[in-house]
């Protein structure tokens, strides 16, 4: 069951830096969500607001209809699926004891078998690679690991934080597509946080443009691009247009 | 769970090692007569006697032979942990009490044992019996080449030449007032350098031409065995010595029978038996046991032939067979030396770990508490064990404290660094997914640092089992004590039959826990392991693609 997720009036502080600055948003159930900005711009932060590994200074933040300060951190975060950019496999246990851990931690009578499925949803087979260790694969592979780990338990809400930021481009675009196949899917809540805007338009239904812990603009990708909102999100986007021009020349 | 399973074998391994079982309570009601020496020949002779002549007399005694030095014998008695050890009157006067008596009363041994045993009994409730009959005084000696050629032949003319002599003395010899810093007072005796030197290799220091003029006591066989000559006090310098047993308040009131017992020995010795005596055991390399049981045969004091067990200890036997004689003593003192090691160990283990746990918890106040640790380190052992006499007495306890603090480095820094690096995403990730601190903890951290502990713990186990040789300083036993006797007898197998188990002990100790590092490895980084150990640091990073 894909869940809502919602943020109002939130704002952080680490020290003297303003992270997040009076920021609302809605994320519906089943839709892709990016958050897009440079380092800084408070998106992480965002992020981690909604799995409480950031507790806010003031505003409320909400998973499906409840308060996420009504639960327990643990209990929340075992129903919130996980990617890190560095996948944070445990070096030492097995693939498939790694995509287990969450079934395990809810006790899930299946976990075994609850792990073998997830790890053929992402491309991977359980009987070659369930028993490998994490640093015999390669950093494609292990990123799939992750994310195989982040949907076990089927949540209903995934959170993804620059997941394909440290791999080669041939590994990014192949992880890019299975990841919107499994997407499509599971009809899972995703809140996708990455640097890269084209990335974002190609994963998600709907792009935030934050800025200094503020949400400059909201909308489509088509929408940023045919309008807007301030001058800032329209130099992202020429950017990523002059990328792309570079390419093609 | 082979991962718990590891844990597991962590846990064991730091447990079982120490499970040596060792009776630590000291008894204080009805425990033997403690008789104690310094270390150095003459001490140990006559402490030996003193033993002897209780045993026979149907008390039950226990030797704490070669305490580190005066300031740890005396410490001993003063705490009732020993009952009595050989003294001389001149170094309670001036290294115990720092009197300073007129000339007149200095230069009368009677006056002066009247003056000591009066103040100590005053100060300390401690109490001088008889004098045992001969002086041992300080003897400054040089070769007799050096000495004609220098034209020396008392104190004076020594200082007068001093500063093209190198000195080699004693380390107590050096720092006390009635040594050195007293000579230089009175004398102005300033040597072109000074060396301290252990009493056993002093003698032959100076045999060599290493050093030009040592401390003897006029007693010492080996003065004689050397050929060298002792320069006269002109200046009467050094007060009388006279050695007597001194004895603990203990013993004094609650045992009146034992002192009965040492007073058999007052006014038996003279100067010339001593020098026999010591010889036999400095020169000769006879056995303690059997020179002091001839000698109390000899006074009448004891029956003939007591002491079957004392195996001879004559020069002649070869190395191999002197180790086979002592098979026996030297595996209980290797079994006492483990113990040390284990309890001492055991203990670091329980404290350091949950301190360098929780240290990580609280990492501001890490570095200053494990620069804290690291501080006790740099005291020497020997100081360390000295220090612990004050609150704990002699024995095994205030060496088992002492070797514990100094085991406590290692394994909390080893512990924190281990879990404070251990893969930092891995830990994100865990806590990100729901994990609890304890799991994270279990599953993750203490995983992935366990070779980094059990690095730290066996560091401090090798450094343990080297320590563990001090303990004998302050009575504790172990491989030291025949390291610490045989360097006051001048007897280079003694010293070795103690050294050699020592560094065995070293190595399998290090060893053993190699192994259960290897154990406690996780996976993953065990292939590595072996890998870089046959193919080279270039093997390591082998990602597959």
């Amino acid at each position: 069951m894909p869940i809502s997720l919602a943020a109002r009036n939130v704002s952080h502080r680490f020290g003297n830096v303003v992270a997040l600055d009076d920021v609302s948003i809605d994320i519906p159930a089943g839709r892709a969500t990016a958050l897009v900005g440079e380092s800084g711009s408070g998106k992480t932060t965002l992020l981690r607001c909604f799995n409480r590994l950031v507790e806010p200074d003031r505003g409320q933040v909400m998973v499906g209809d409840k308060d996420v300060r009504t639960q327990s951190p643990v209990s929340l975060r075992r129903g919130i699926g996980y990617v890190q950019q560095h996948g944070g496999l445990l070096p030492h246990w097995r693939v498939l004891r790694n995509v287990e851990l969450v079934p395990t931690l809810q006790h899930m009578p299946d976990s075994a078998d609850a792990a073998r499925r997830a790890l053929e949803l992402v491309g991977l087979s359980s009987a070659q690679f369930g028993s490998r260790f994490p640093h015999e694969l390669s950093g494609g592979q292990r990123q799939r690991v992750a994310l195989a780990r982040s949907i076990a338990a089927r949540p209903g809400v995934i959170l993804l934080d620059e997941p394909f930021g440290a791999l080669d481009a041939i590994s990014r675009a192949e992880l890019q597509e299975s990841f919107d196949n499994l997407r499509h899917d599971l009809a899972v809540t995703t809140l996708l946080v990455t640097h890269d805007l084209a990335e974002a338009g190609r994963l998600a239904e709907e792009v935030v443009v934050m800025r200094k812990g503020r949400i400059e603009q909201r909308g489509s990708m088509r929408d940023l691009i045919r309008a807007p909102a301030t001058d800032y999100v329209a130099r992202l986007i020429d950017r990523a247009r002059a990328g792309l021009e570079a390419l093609r020349a | 769970m082979r991962c718990r399973l590891r844990i597991r074998i962590l846990l064991i391994a730091t447990m079982t090692v120490p499970a040596i079982p060792i009776a630590l309570a000291a008894q204080r009601q009805n425990r033997p007569v403690v008789i104690a020496s310094k270390p150095f020949g003459e001490s140990y002779l006559l402490a030996e006697m003193f033993s002897q002549l209780l045993e026979s007399r149907g008390f039950r005694v226990d030797r704490k032979p070669g305490l580190g030095a005066t300031e740890i014998a005396f410490g001993a008695l003063r705490t009732d942990a020993i009952d009595a050890y050989p003294e001389y009157t001149g170094t309670g006067l001036i290294a115990i009490l720092h009197d300073t008596l007129p000339d007149s009363v200095a230069a009368d041994p009677r006056a002066v044992f009247a003056h000591v045993a009066r103040r100590f009994a005053n100060l300390y409730r401690v109490r001088w019996l008889p004098p045992l009959g001969f002086q041992n005084t300080y003897a400054i000696a040089v070769t007799r080449s050096t000495s004609s050629r220098y034209h020396l032949r008392t104190l004076s003319d020594l200082a007068r030449e001093s500063s093209h002599l190198t000195a080699g003395f004693t380390a107590d010899f050096i720092g006390r007032s009635d040594g050195l810093v007293g000579l230089s007072r009175v004398y102005g005796l300033r040597p072109r350098a000074v060396r301290p030197l252990a009493p056993a290799v002093k003698y032959q220091a100076l045999a060599s031409g290493a050093v030009d003029v040592i401390d003897g006591y006029s007693t010492d066989g080996l003065l004689a065995r050397y050929d060298l000559v002792t320069l006269i006090d002109d200046k009467h310098f050094f007060p009388p010595y006279e050695a007597a047993a001194l004895v603990s308040s203990r013993l004094d009131s609650q045992v009146p029978g034992a002192i009965a017992a040492l007073t058999l020995l007052s006014g038996r010795l003279d100067e010339k038996t001593m020098r026999q005596l010591n010889r036999r055991v400095e020169v000769d390399g006879e056995d303690v046991r059997r020179v002091a049981g001839d000698e109390l045969v000899a006074l009448g004091l004891t029956g003939a032939a007591h002491d079957a067990q004392a195996a001879p200890s004559a020069w002649k036997s070869g190395f191999v067979e002197y180790l086979w004689d002592r098979r026996a003593t030297i595996a209980a003192l290797t079994v006492r030396h483990l113990e040390l090691v284990a309890f001492a160990l055991f203990a670091a283990v329980i404290i350091a770990v949950p301190l360098g746990l929780g240290l990580e918890r609280t990492r501001r106040i890490a570095e200053p508490t494990i620069g804290a640790l690291g501080v006790l380190q740099t005291i020497p052992s020997i100081a360390l064990l000295a220090f612990m006499i004050p609150l704990l007495g002699v024995g095994v306890a205030p060496a088992l404290v002492a070797l514990g603090l100094y085991a406590l480095y290692p394994i909390a820094r080893g512990t924190y660094t281990g879990v404070r690096d251990a893969d930092p995403d891995a830990v994100a990730a865990a806590e990100a997914l729901g994990t609890t601190p304890t799991q994270r903890l279990l599953w993750v951290r203490l995983p992935l640092a366990a070779p980094v502990i059990m690095a730290g713990i066996r560091t401090a186990a090798v450094i343990t089992v080297g320590a563990a040789t001090l303990a004998a300083f302050i009575g504790a036993g172990g491989l030291g004590e025949p390291i610490v006797a045989g360097l006051a007898l001048a007897d280079t197998r003694m010293i070795l039959s103690g050294a050699l188990p020592a560094a065995a002990l070293a190595l399998a100790v290090y060893g053993i826990l190699a192994i259960v590092e290897l154990l406690v490895t996780p996976a993953h980084r065990r292939k590595r392991f072996w890998r870089r150990r046959t193919e080279g640091p270039d093997a390591i990073a082998t990602p597959a693609a």
